[in-house]
Formats: structure tokens, sequence, C-alpha cells
């Protein structure tokens, strides 16, 4: 019992600490959690993503001083892409700072799973940017969780578009074959259900492959895809099973400019490690392209050059670093649309949910925040929280990426049917009444 | 001085034989329990409930039921993540296709239906031994891995394949909140401990100990190692599956079977090395130790690092936490190899004849 006591005390003096720590701090300041995973097997991907985040607020604080005054706190966490691990940082930090976390990013599918059934009752939103649960879309349903800028449901249409743009129009599936590799898990298993609804409606024949997490041993899939020869393979896997499918593709001599990664499968770590075999593969964009937009100006200004940056040079530029700035940049811009309503001060999760829910981003000032070329429009409601369902496609020549395609529109007739009865079966599950959203203002 | 049981007369046989027979003990014991269902509740931020009290609560209830496996019975089990994915997914079940039923009664059921699982992995324990129990434990854990993945049914053909707790309530009195939840699970645990303690002293626990010293002259003396076996997989896996439900709906609310990978397996066999073998204390300190240590590491670390004007950053405290729990894991091994558990019954020694020793 000693020892438990000790561990205990031990425990309890440390949080203690952190508690002190916290409230000794100045009221006037916005706190954000970053959850990051700098280690493990998906730290390739986690590294310039979490730079991306970090550095985009270190901008804002040493640029504005902050959002309209207040100055911005951030805080890291290590989940390891751990869902418990996960938690226990959200238990952590969700109270920090004198208005609690303004909202969380947690950059992978399960511990959003996880979160979600914490979110409402902390009061505290979630930003899942390109992931998380696809019907979480329905804010009726899903009042925390935003699933910005595009779902998994949204990738699987628009690849499929762009399949049928490469070989000649959407009657053309007809009797093709499309494989969907993916990560066995949450993550890989999203597009499934879009995947099979397309394949009823437009007639092509649909493989589901999976791999075993983390996916670094792959011989037995690629031996099926030799076997089976489809048309077409999607990619749906994130960390080191990227790389591996790729040279693995490469092995097998499978034509590389026939897979399509979905976005989180279309960055230079997943296929740097390919070498030559990486050249002619395709993947998704998350709306932005690698390379700098203008917003990097101010960025080598504030942040890079005085070396308050932990990112590698190599880092600066890359397709994860530019969705780490998005990311941040979507959420302060909602901080900043919620203080237009509530006063320039520390927002409360609730209020930072009422600021996402009513973020409305013109052509206009995405170029005056330095982002134009990077994402369109977006314009977010309480009936879709994922804002727009616009995507783009680029190819990795060997050397770096290169945009190929123009910008697809998910079709909305196939997927908002399967959001609207994903989500009111989740409701029945949790026994949620969903918001009336044409009284929502 | 304090620890002395010089006057307290055992005058019967009850008395001789209770599972605390020093008075302190009892009064100590005793003084636990109130403090963590009284004095915790009262103090307790929501942070130390939901990262520490319940994952360390409900993870000490696993680590009891391997014990009852591992350290009574002495059968190597790597399948515990099995037995809990058993017990949460099918309390999961019970709760969305029977919707009349308390989300208590489903966990309990699930502990059943685990223990069904774990009479079925046991049987081949009847043949083999050590290692290449091990091993057969191990292809449960695959096993369920692969069950709860592949076949949709036991997902409810969830499209993503990850499934959520119903609502927490007992008879309209929703249990939501961190307290209600760790008071809920403390209850299991102890409860369950309890019965524990005393099944390993009865009858049926001496047998698994007769097996677990010497299976050959426990059958020779009239123990059938059939039944001494299975019924220590069955109560364990109990145990264990009672653990996943808790972990399942009152910890995670949702999941998907990576939470319940092999690393749990092993998270769990570390926590009763550390803690003792072969003991119900041994299992509470051991999870204790092994939820608390990392997470008091990532909170100390950077501080630390800030005394000597050093930055640690986040992937540094990673790194490290590896490095000292490894390190710390050997090092009990070779000082102390019979866990956490024995260094207390050393100092209870000590404390006996504190502060005149011989």
């Amino acid at each position: 019992m000693g020892l438990r006591k000790l561990a205990l005390l031990g425990a309890a003096i440390a949080s203690a600490g952190v508690i002190v720590a916290t409230a000794a701090q100045a009221q006037n300041e916005q706190f954000i959690p970053g959850l990051v995973y700098r280690t493990g097997a998906y730290a390739p991907n986690g590294i310039p993503f979490a730079d991306g985040v970090r550095d985009y607020i270190t901008m804002l604080n040493e640029r504005d001083g902050g959002i309209n005054g207040v100055k911005i706190t951030f805080e890291e966490c290590e989940t390891g892409y751990a869902t418990d691990r996960g938690v226990e940082c959200y238990e952590r930090l969700k109270g920090k700072g004198p208005t609690g976390a303004a909202y969380f990013s947690p950059l992978s599918t399960g511990i959003t799973f996880a979160l979600t059934e914490k979110a409402p009752g902390d009061k505290v939103p979630l930003i899942t940017m390109g992931y998380g649960r696809s019907e979480s879309r329905d804010g009726a349903v899903f009042e925390w969780n935003f699933p910005l800028l595009g779902t998994y449901w949204t990738a699987a249409n628009v690849a499929v578009q762009h399949i049928a743009k490469e070989i000649g129009g959407l009657d053309k599936l007809k009797g093709k074959k499309i494989a969907l590799l993916y990560h066995d898990s949450p993550y890989g298993k999203e597009p499934i259900a879009a995947l099979e609804a397309m394949s009823k409606k437009y007639g092509f024949e649909f493989l589901p492959i999976p791999v075993p997490a983390p996916g670094s041993e792959q011989k037995s899939q690629w031996l099926q895809i030799r076997q089976q020869r489809p048309d077409y393979v999607l990619l749906w896997g994130w960390g080191v099973m990227n790389s591996a499918a790729v040279t693995e593709a490469g092995n097998v001599n499978y034509p590389r400019d026939k897979m399509i990664g979905v976005w989180w499968s279309g960055a230079e770590p997943d296929v740097v490690p390919a070498g030559d075999k990486g050249a002619g593969y395709k993947a998704l964009m998350l709306q932005h392209p690698a390379g700098k937009s203008a917003v990097y100006a101010d960025l080598e200004k504030y942040v890079i050059g005085p070396g308050k940056s932990l990112a590698k040079p190599d880092e600066i530029g890359s397709v994860l670093y530019n969705r780490g700035l998005i990311n941040s940049m979507l959420g302060t811009e909602s901080i900043r649309t919620a203080m237009a309503k509530f006063g320039n001060k520390p927002m409360t999760g609730e209020q930072v949910r009422w600021g996402i829910e009513h973020l409305d981003l013109t052509a206009d000032r995405i170029k005056q925040l330095g982002f134009e070329g990077m994402i369109g429009p977006i314009k977010v409601s309480c009936s879709d929280h994922e804002g727009t369902r616009l995507s783009r496609v680029h190819q990795w020549d060997g050397k770096k990426w290169n945009v190929i395609s123009d910008w697809y529109t998910a079709d909305d007739s196939i997927l908002a049917p399967m959001v609207k009865e994903t989500a009111a079966k989740y409701a029945t599950e949790k026994k949620i009444t969903p918001r009336d959203c044409s009284k929502e203002s | 001085m304090f620890y002395r049981e010089a006057g307290q007369f055992k005058v019967s046989y009850a008395a001789d034989q209770a599972v605390f027979p020093i008075a302190q003990d009892r009064i100590a014991m005793l003084a636990l329990l109130l403090i963590a269902f009284l004095v915790v509740p009262f103090v307790a931020s929501e942070y130390v409930y939901r990262a520490v009290l319940i994952p360390v609560v409900i993870l000490s209830l696993a680590a009891i039921g391997l014990n009852v496996l591992m350290g009574y019975c002495g059968q190597v089990s790597l399948g515990s993540g099995a037995f809990m994915a058993v017990g949460a997914y099918a309390a999961y079940n019970f709760a969305i296709r029977l919707p009349f039923l308390n989300p208590f009664v489903c966990i309990l059921l699930g502990g059943f239906v685990a223990a069904g699982v774990g009479i079925a992995f046991g049987v081949p324990s009847l043949r083999i031994k050590g290692f290449y129990l091990a091993c057969a434990t191990l292809a449960a854990q695959f096993f369920a891995d692969w069950a709860f993945l592949r076949i949709k049914w036991f997902t409810n053909y969830t499209p993503s394949g990850s499934i959520n707790a119903p609502p927490l309530e007992i008879l309209g009195v929703d249990l939501s909140s961190p307290t209600a939840n760790y008071i809920v699970c403390l209850v299991f645990t102890v409860v369950l401990a309890i019965a524990t303690k005393n099944i390993v002293r009865g009858h049926i626990g001496r047998q698994w100990m007769a097996i677990r010293d010497m299976d050959i002259a426990a059958e020779i003396i009239g123990v059938q190692p059939m039944y001494a076996k299975l019924t220590a997989f069955a109560v364990s896996s109990f145990l264990i599956g009672v653990a996943g439900g808790l972990w399942a709906f009152v910890y995670l609310g949702s999941w998907e079977p990576a939470a319940f990978s092999i690393d749990r397996s092993f998270q769990l066999m570390f926590m009763i090395i550390i803690g003792g073998l072969g003991s119900i204390l041994g299992s509470v300190l051991g999870a204790a130790f092994i939820v608390l240590l990392p997470i008091f590491l990532n909170q100390a670390l950077p501080p630390f690092g800030a005394l000597f004007g050093w930055r640690i950053s986040t992937a540094t405290v990673s790194h490290f936490e590896a490095m000292i729990f490894g390190a710390l894991i050997i090092f009990f091994l070779i000082v102390e190899p019979h866990g956490l558990a024995r260094l207390w019954s050393v100092a209870k020694e000590k404390l006996r004849l504190w502060p005149f020793p011989h």
C-alpha cells in the first residue's frame, strides 16, 4: 500500500505543480493544445504536420501578438498515435489556460473516435481536417466535430471521378476493377462504404485488400493484386505503410500511375523512401499542394529566420508542413470569427465551436491570409461541418509533386444520403436528439 | 512499535485463518478503502480521475485476472488482451441486441462470455506447458484481433469497425460523470478482488497452487489437472473480460480492436511481474506502477530539464520515457524478482521488529 500511496502522491504533486503553473499565467491568453506524434511508426508523417501547426501559431504571436491582441499559448503532448495516450493527453490539456482548450486536432482517426464521445460533455470542439468520421459532417448530430476541407467519403468519390476522367467518362467505369489497399483500422475502413455504394451505381468491381497495422509488410497483398490485376489501386495508408506500398508496387511492376493515394498517402515521406520506384505515383490533395504560398514571407521573417521553428529545412514547404499551417490557420480564424461575436478576449470551447460553425473564408480573405492557391473558399454551417468538398490530384515525378488535375467537386447526390443515414444510426445508438439546423443562428 | 501483533490472541480457527489475521492490517485496509470511496471523490480533479484513477482501477482488475492464471496456477498467458476484447465486444453486443439490459449487466455477461472463450483456449494447457502454452494463448490474441476486425456482425456492421458504448446509467441515474465512473469501477474491482482473494485461499486456489508448484505431484495427491487448469482459465478470463468491458464502456467510450492489441497483453504481464506473481496486492501495485510511471515521467522531465536550462521536446520526453521504463523493468527483475508485493512484505517483516531489531 505504501508504494501505491507514494505513487499517487507523486502523481498528485506533479499535477498540482502543473495546476499552479497554469494559474500563475496571465488571464488574457488563448490556449491551443497540440496532440502530436514525433515518435513511433507514424513519426515521419507526424513531425512535419506538428511543426507546421506550431510555426503558424508562433508566427501569429510574433507578428500580431496573437489573435486580436489575445496571445496564444501552445503546448504539445506526445500521443505516439496510441488511443489511450491520446485520451490521457486530452484530459491533461483540455482545462489549461484561462478558458480551457480552444479546440483539439488529434491527427488520428482512432483518437478522434474516442474524443468524439468526450468532447460534447467537455464542450471542446474537434477540428479533424481531412480525417475522422465521415458522417460527422452532419452537424445536427455531431455538434462538436468539424471534418473541415474533406472527409474520406469525399476523397473516395473524387478518386473515382479522377479515374473516370482518365479512362474517358463515368460510363466507362462499368466492368473495371478498382482495388482499395487500406490500413486495417477505422481510418482505412472509412472509404469502404462510399466505394461500395459507387461500385453499385457505376458498375465497377470493388476489391478491398486490408493491410495489418503498421503495414511495413505487404508481400501477400501485392501478390493478390498481381493475381487479380485491378485497373486501379487506391491506397489508404499512413506512415510507413505508404512508402512500403509504393516500393512493393515497384517490385511487382504494377504501374505507379494507376495508383491513387488518399491525401494522407500523398506527401514526401510516402514516396521519398521508395526512390525511383515512386515516380508516376498519384495522390489526392487535401486541396493544397507542396510549395510555398505568400504566407511563407512572414513565416521566414518571424519564425524560421530567427530560429524559432523546430522544422528541418527540407520539411518547410512540404505537403504535411503546409497541412499543419492550414490546420492552425482554420483554427485561429475560427477563434477570430468567434471573437467578432463574443468580444476580443480568450474564447471558451463553446464559443470557438460557434466560431467554427460560422467560419466563412472567401477567396479574398484566403488571399489576405497568404493562403492563395492552397485552399478554395470554405463556408461551414450547422448542417455542413465539412465546409467544402473540393479536391485535386497531384503526381510525384521522382523529385517533386506536380498538380495534374483541375478542381473536382464531390458528388453529393451519392454522399449526402449516406451521411444522413449513418449519422441517424449514431444518434439512435447514443440516444442523441439531432439539432434543428433551420433554427440555428 | 505500531505494527506489533503481540497480545492479539486467536481463539478460533476462523480468526486464525482470516484474510488479514493482524488487526493493524485490517484497520489499514479498511482505512484505505474508506479513503478510496469517501475521500478521493472530494479531492480528485477530473484529470486525476480520467488519466490516473480510472485506468489504474480497471487495469488492476485485469491484472488480478491474469495473476489468477499466471501467478496462482502457473499457466503462462499472452492472451489477456484477447480476453479483454471478448469481454468488451460481448458486452457491446448484449447492449445493442438486448437494449433493455443495463450496461453494467452487459459488462458482467461479457465477463461470462470471456470465461467461456477462456476455457476454450485453455484446453491446450492440458497438454502443453510453459513457452509452448504462451504460444497457444498468443493464438487467442491474434484470433481475437482478426475476428473483431473481420466479422462484421460483432461490430454491428459499422462502416469503420469502430464501435461506441451505450450511455452509462442505473435506474435512470446518469453515471457519466468522472466521479461516478470511478466509483463504479472501484466497486467492480473491490468486490471481485475480495471474491478472488477468497477463491485463491479456498480449495480451488490450493489446487491451482499445487498445479503451479508441481503438476505431477499434484495429480498424485488427487488434484484433477483438467478441473484445476480450466477453472483457473475460466476465473481469470471472467475477471479480464469484466475489466475489458469497463475499459471499453467507461474509459474509452469508443474503441477498435487496436485498444486490445498484443501490447495490452504484454502490459498486463509486466504489471504482474513487477507487482508480484501470486499476489492480489501485487496486481494493484503493478497496475499503478505501469500506468503512473509514463505519465509521471512525461510531466516531470520537462520541468526537471528546465532546472538545468535544458529544453526537452515532446519527442525527447517520449524517448526518455521508453529508456527509463525499460531500465526500471530490468532493475526490478534483477533486484526484486518477486515484485513490489515482496518489497511490501519485507517491509512488513522489518516493521514488526522496529525499532528494536534483534
